[in-house]
């Protein structure tokens, strides 16, 4: 999967990666709002926000157009209503779909390419997110690879032998469905081995110290600051 | 259909967040059972699944084919409380992971597909799903999940003031309308391939009188999407309607607060509808 | 010697009705290395299942002295460590260290202590420099060992392996043998590979549907069932 360069970059020292995974979460929540509040001189605003998000992917050691490219994932689907705005009259919109759309999507981009995602859903427990959800979570993400693995090769497989028809489609997901089941048990297992009694405890504390909080002031003022210069600057 | 972030107006997603997080903490209660954590690992690797599954193609006919979505297979599977936080786990690692979907958007997305999406895949199996109906019931889970997500977040949009010219908005629905047959069979098809591997694996419905209030919920959120996707159809637009209510931008009038009362509808009966399901669980 | 394993006639019937174990006995004496032949389905994984307790069947099974049922479980299954054979079931956790800590926060471990624990565990194995990687990107040589210093860390008296040497290629068999060989716990084998179970067992116990055929030392065991793929 193409998500293997996001997890490589992840796994860099920069400062950024450093900091605290709630103080990003945190200045993440900032940059997204003010960019879906902001209504006045878009365009001067995207930009700014754009400049400083570049700037965290350099001090990041992420190549920014490698970010940036990969953020225009989303613009197909926001330029078809992007276009059917713009024929209805409304081109400030069509404009708006996309830059908030794309910004959005690069700001998400910037916090998953400094912070594993496995800090950063403990951090999530930080905004009281439910504990057994963000645990299901984790797991997911642990036999993400995997499964999918699986799936892709029973998709070669089933290729090499000129495609599956509907049922036999069908009977390729039960399969899989199956497989995931017994490894589930397999994984209930391997936990009560090793003495699990239906509690997970957390190994990490997430320390957050006067970097973090500096940091945080800084990462999520600069877009403050933007939209306040943008909103009224005359 | 997963919402990115700017397409929704504050108001909307600001409400959907906020209705979307008690409903979530409601299902992962529900889910774990107590204290006891050990289903988080088969709800996780479920969850894989569903996002393997979607590589599969299923060939519906002239070189087009359809995946699955995987609401209803998993409500009839794992039930419905599993089935919703698994799908919140599956939009939560689309959202971060592969930026599909938006962050604020995510209460949005998973009110349509986790909560109502579960809901509406269960209901025709836990009415039907015991009697010679079953194989109907489980083909109508997945068409009514995969509609109900799909209008909900339409209607979403125009509330949002999305411009959709008329002709745009009758494609949708008819791919809407594709997608929810074709989900449909796949349930179907998955279901019944499953159980002649292991019967087991299909639960059966267990009876009771929350179904009364999931039918009301139901009813209530999809009648509330499709009055305002079919109000926009009207010469003076949705937009009209959601300016009244004050919650997307540009300016007219119309009869104002429908969307906001059906949110406001779903909220109390989902609501009423944990309070039941408590009490009969207790 | 003491012993670390006594069982006597165990028996074990799958949900099914079909008789996995038909009266098996079996003695382990401690630093002792044995090897688990026999045919696939003969019983062997379903036995080892039985020393922590994953099973429960019936006749007696004793661990370090214990009696393998409720109360003691806890205990066992820290005297026990069991690899399986798929390290991706084994490794459920999203970071290598968080994985080797599991069992140690299980014990009652604070966090801190569980942390150097785990991470004196994978230097042990050589894998001192990964823990933060995810398990999905190890080899399988590599998530191996992560399995095994997950099951060191918590020092048990017993370590039983379900077929380790599958998906290793010879450099990561070899390496998995040295590092075996050097540990002091006594070992169940569970291998169709016999240069690996050569270089750390002298012992071996042949499986035969549920029933101990035979056992003794290794190379007679082999040799008297054929068990041995070699020219000469």
């Amino acid at each position: 999967m193409s998500y293997n360069a996001v997890e490589e970059w992840s796994r860099g020292s920069s400062p950024l990666h450093r900091r605290a995974a709630a103080a990003k979460l945190f200045s993440l929540t900032v940059f997204l709002l003010v960019l879906a509040t902001a209504q006045r001189r878009l365009p001067l605003l995207a930009g700014a926000l754009a400049l400083i998000l570049i700037a965290g992917f350099q001090v990041a050691s992420i190549p920014p157009l490698a970010a940036m490219w990969r953020a225009a994932a989303v613009l197909p689907f926001t330029g078809l209503f992007a276009v059917m705005s713009w024929m209805s009259g409304n081109p400030t919109h069509a404009v708006e779909l996309m830059l908030k759309s794309y910004l959005s999507a690069l700001t998400v981009l910037l916090l998953v390419g400094t912070t594993p995602i496995p800090e950063l859903l403990g951090s999530l427990e930080l905004v009281k997110a439910p504990r057994f959800l963000l645990t299901v979570v984790q797991f997911l993400y642990r036999y993400l690879f995997l499964v999918v693995d699986e799936a892709a090769h029973m998709r070669a497989a089933a290729a090499a032998r000129g495609g599956m028809t509907f049922q036999a489609a069908s009977g390729a997901l039960a399969v899989l469905f199956v497989r995931s089941h017994s490894r589930a048990e397999a994984i209930h297992r391997a936990m009560t081995a090793r003495g699990f009694d239906g509690r997970f405890r957390p190994l990490f504390e997430h320390p957050f110290g006067a970097k973090d909080v500096q940091f945080a002031a800084v990462a999520a003022g600069l877009p403050l600051l933007a939209r306040v210069l943008t909103d009224w600057y005359r | 259909m997963h919402i990115p972030d700017g397409f929704l107006s504050t108001p909307v997603w600001a409400a959907l967040d906020a209705l979307a997080a008690p409903a979530a903490g409601f299902a992962a209660r529900r889910a774990q059972h107590g204290f006891d954590e050990s289903k988080a690992p088969l709800l996780g690797v479920m969850g894989a699944f569903v996002f393997a599954a979607q590589m599969i193609n299923f060939p519906v006919g002239v070189g087009t084919s359809g995946h699955l979505v995987g609401g209803a297979l998993l409500a009839c599977t794992l039930g419905p409380a599993a089935a919703s936080v698994v799908m919140t786990a599956i939009l939560a690692i689309q959202a971060l992971v592969f930026q599909d979907g938006g962050v604020l958007a995510l209460g949005a997305n998973v009110l349509n597909m986790a909560v109502v999406g579960v809901l509406a895949g269960y209901l025709p199996y836990h009415l039907w799903g015991r009697g010679r109906m079953r194989k109907a019931a489980i083909f109508a889970g997945g068409a009514f999940s995969v509609l109900a997500s799909a209008v909900l977040a339409l209607a979403e949009l125009l509330l949002s003031g999305v411009h959709m010219p008329a002709p745009a908005m009758g494609i949708s629905l008819g791919l809407f309308a594709v997608s929810a047959l074709i989900e449909g069979a796949i349930t179907m098809a998955v279901v019944g391939a499953l159980e002649k591997i292991q019967p087991g694996f299909v639960r059966q419905p267990a009876p009771g009188h929350s179904v009364l209030v999931s039918a009301l919920g139901i009813t209530a959120v999809l009648l509330a999407a499709g009055g305002v996707v079919f109000a926009s159809t009207s010469p003076d637009g949705i937009e009209h309607l959601a300016m009244q209510a004050g919650i997307a931008k540009p300016l007219s009038s119309y009869g104002g607060g429908a969307g906001v009362a059906g949110t406001g509808l779903i909220f109390l009966l989902l609501l009423a509808g944990g309070r039941l399901w408590r009490k009969r669980s207790a | 010697m003491p012993a670390v394993v006594e069982v006597r006639g165990l028996r074990y019937r799958y949900p099914d009705g079909t008789e996995a174990l038909k009266g098996i006995d079996f003695d382990l004496n401690e630093g002792e290395s044995v090897a688990l032949l026999g045919p696939n389905g003969s019983g062997k994984s379903t036995f080892a299942l039985h020393l922590n307790g994953l099973l429960r069947g019936q006749g007696e099974v004793r661990v370090c002295g214990m009696d393998v049922t409720g109360a003691s479980l806890r205990d066992v299954r820290r005297k026990v460590g069991l690899v399986f054979q798929d390290s991706d079931t084994q490794l459920f956790m999203p970071t290598v260290l968080e994985d080797v800590a599991f069992g140690l926060l299980n014990q009652g471990l604070s966090p801190e202590g569980a942390r150097k624990t785990a991470q004196t565990a994978l230097e042990l194995v050589g894998m001192g420099r990964s823990s933060e990687r995810g398990p999905h990107h190890l080899s399988a040589g590599e998530k191996k060992r992560v399995a095994l210093a997950g099951i060191l860390a918590l020092e048990p008296d017993l370590l039983i392996l379900d077929e380790p040497t599958t998906f290793l290629d010879p450099p990561g068999q070899r390496a998995l043998a040295d590092l075996l060989r050097n540990l002091p716990q006594a070992k169940i084998l569970i291998t169709h590979d016999m240069p690996f179970a050569r270089a750390i067992c002298s012992r071996a116990v042949f499986f035969h549907e549920g029933c101990v055929a035979a056992e003794g030392k290794l190379e007679t065991v082999a040799a008297r069932f054929g068990w041995d793929f070699s020219t000469h």
